[in-house]
């Protein structure tokens, strides 16, 4: 698992993807909160990581793209198959390794709060929520993609597909005020990604949420791991 | 050290392997030989854990591959048809992780440095992969199923795609490699798998149509006894010539090849030497001998006999002189030596006038 975690970040910075996300990723996290903090003198960072959900939405799915596709179509895949490492280690070695670029990112945007420490006094525990709550969503998304990834030899239809997958789980909720029933209503509302990452913005650190976000990302992991335990089935 | 028992894949409804046995015994090179979509790879992915079988067992060094997945997989060293290799990687780091993922406990330096030297990449070892020259990379491909020292090696088409001079090194690499390894190799070249291979196991459709030692399976067929004869004179008189010698079955003119003679093919009865006989009654009737040949079966002939349709052999051979002569043209006579291969190919141009 090790190797294959190390190789995968490698090759995130190898590549331009890593750059890619990182560079992109910053500049709009930057560019809001130089508009949102630094122009208009306000404290709270809950609003840049607002608008950063839908830049992580458009970003995960380059991160995650050719995780499971590019060894597929290289068939590198044979030499990780073949090799004695399980195929769980193969899976959960680059789920982590595309988590530390996010992980990369995040470190990096650490600067915004230290900024405001130094001109302020903001809410260190809504400060902390935000980005733990962030973190976990983040680490949901990069599961749809690496779920994703793992069903074509494709990485622009690997792409495409995480984003529209993504996109669909960031609206699912939009739905609800006109849903009559009120048990699909509420089991939409309760399975939304989005909505439970609004508590952590307010700086509450809620058990159900994390075990929700944590089960999640289970879910997709095992998901992927079936995907490619099947191939080599059928 | 290879059991194989009843393995079967099926997708859907295409049977692409149909109940295979076979075993491989410790120190022993097999050749894999059939036409492309036999089920040659689709075997060896079976052998090494890339998928599963329908059905049957694989049986490495006693341990199952569905039981024991991470012992067998220990004990392999593939490489297969494309070599997996990540272009982004130079060579060293790439065989530092394959190092890494083969979980080897050997000195990793050492061993690593031991490979390269092995298959000759060391001059390249800082080199991207991605610009590596086609018979390098088979060259690192072979180096990464060469790490950790595994007992089995199973090399899909390894010497496809490299020049006569890299073919050359690679053949006489595997057969050096065979000395302490267990190879199992697949090929479509036939005077590959006669040179290198002391058993060839022939499939197609997914059936083992063969299995002997290359040697063997040109004698099975080789009984009947038939020369290919050019002589020098008017075809009437010398056929008249031809019928009177005692023990021939037949005659067959096979038209003129040169100026002034014809080409006959000459069959004797069963465990009869005709050549002297005929000789003597040529000569005395003054017609010259340019040329005499056994038309014994060559390992390309048995190939097309056991795998094609009676029907379709005709078709095939026409077009196989036309590939094997192509496949000649590439390699240096130093190769086509080796198992007398440019006189088969006569045979063939021979035979496939026959008919």
């Amino acid at each position: 698992m090790t190797a294959v975690f190390k190789r995968e970040l490698r090759a995130y910075f190898l590549s331009p993807i890593g750059y890619v996300f990182l560079g992109f990723f910053l500049l709009l996290s930057g560019y809001f909160f130089a508009a949102s903090n630094l122009l208009s003198g306000y404290a709270y960072i809950n609003g840049v990581f607002g608008n950063l959900t839908i830049v992580l939405m458009i970003v995960v799915p380059i991160l995650t793209m050719r995780l499971l596709s590019e060894e597929r179509k290289t068939k590198t895949d044979q030499l990780l198959l073949t090799s004695p490492v399980s195929l769980t280690g193969v899976v959960v070695g680059k789920y982590l390794a595309a988590l530390s670029v996010l992980i990369i990112a995040l470190l990096i945007t650490c600067i915004y709060p230290i900024i405001l420490f130094v001109f302020s006094k903001p809410a260190i525990g809504e400060i902390l929520g935000t980005y733990i709550g962030f973190f976990l969503m983040g680490a949901a998304f990069i599961s749809v993609g690496l779920f994703v990834s793992s069903l074509t030899e494709s990485q622009v239809t690997s792409a495409v597909a995480s984003f529209g997958t993504l996109l669909l789980l960031y609206v699912a909720d939009w739905i609800v005020p006109s849903i009559q029933n009120q048990t699909i209503a509420k089991a939409i509302e309760w399975f939304s990604v989005l909505n439970r990452f609004q508590d952590f913005t307010m700086g509450i650190l809620s058990l159900e949420h994390i075990v929700y976000y944590i089960s999640f990302i289970a879910v997709f992991v095992f998901l992927t791991i079936r995907v490619l335990e099947k191939r080599r089935w059928s | 050290m290879i059991e194989i028992q009843g393995l079967s894949k099926r997708y859907g409804n295409h049977v692409a392997l149909d109940n295979i046995s076979f075993t491989v015994d410790k120190g022993e090179i097999l050749g894999f030989l059939g036409p492309n979509g036999a089920g040659k790879s689709t075997t060896m992915n079976i052998i090494t854990g890339y998928i599963s079988s329908t059905e049957g067992s694989v049986k490495v060094d006693g341990y199952d591959i569905l039981e024991y997945p991470a012992e067998v997989k220990k004990r392999i060293g593939y490489l297969p048809e494309q070599p997996p290799l990540y272009m982004d990687m130079t060579v060293q780091e790439y065989l530092d992780f394959v190092y890494e993922i083969k979980k080897v406990k050997l000195n990793r330096k050492s061993h690593i440095d031991e490979v390269m030297d092995l298959v000759k990449i060391g001059d390249v070892r800082k080199r991207l992969i991605k610009n590596l020259s086609k018979g390098y990379k088979q060259r690192v491909g072979l180096a990464q199923a060469l790490i950790g020292n595994p007992e089995v090696l199973i090399l899909d088409e390894p010497t496809v795609g490299l020049d006569p001079k890299q073919i050359i090194e690679i053949r006489s690499l595997i057969t050096d490699l065979g000395k302490d390894h267990t190879i199992i190799l697949s090929s479509h070249i036939l005077p590959e798998v006669s040179a290198i291979c002391e058993r060839v196991i022939i499939i197609n459709k997914g059936r083992i149509v063969a299995i002997d030692t290359p040697e063997n399976l040109s004698r099975v067929l080789k009984n009947e006894n038939r020369l290919i004869v050019r002589i020098a004179g008017p075809q009437d008189q010398v056929l008249n010539t031809l019928r009177d010698i005692d023990g021939i079955n037949y005659v067959e003119p096979q038209g003129r090849k040169e100026p002034e003679t014809v080409d006959y093919i000459i069959e004797a009865e069963a465990d009869t030497d005709i050549r002297k006989p005929l000789f003597f009654a040529l000569s005395s009737k003054q017609y010259p001998i340019m040329m005499m040949k056994s038309m014994d079966l060559s390992l390309e002939e048995i190939f097309l006999q056991l795998t094609t349709d009676e029907s379709k052999t005709l078709e095939i051979s026409a077009q196989s002189e036309q590939g094997q002569n192509e496949d000649n043209a590439e390699q240096p006579d130093e190769i086509r030596t080796e198992g007398s291969n440019t006189e088969e190919q006569a045979n063939i141009e021979e035979g496939g006038q026959e008919e």
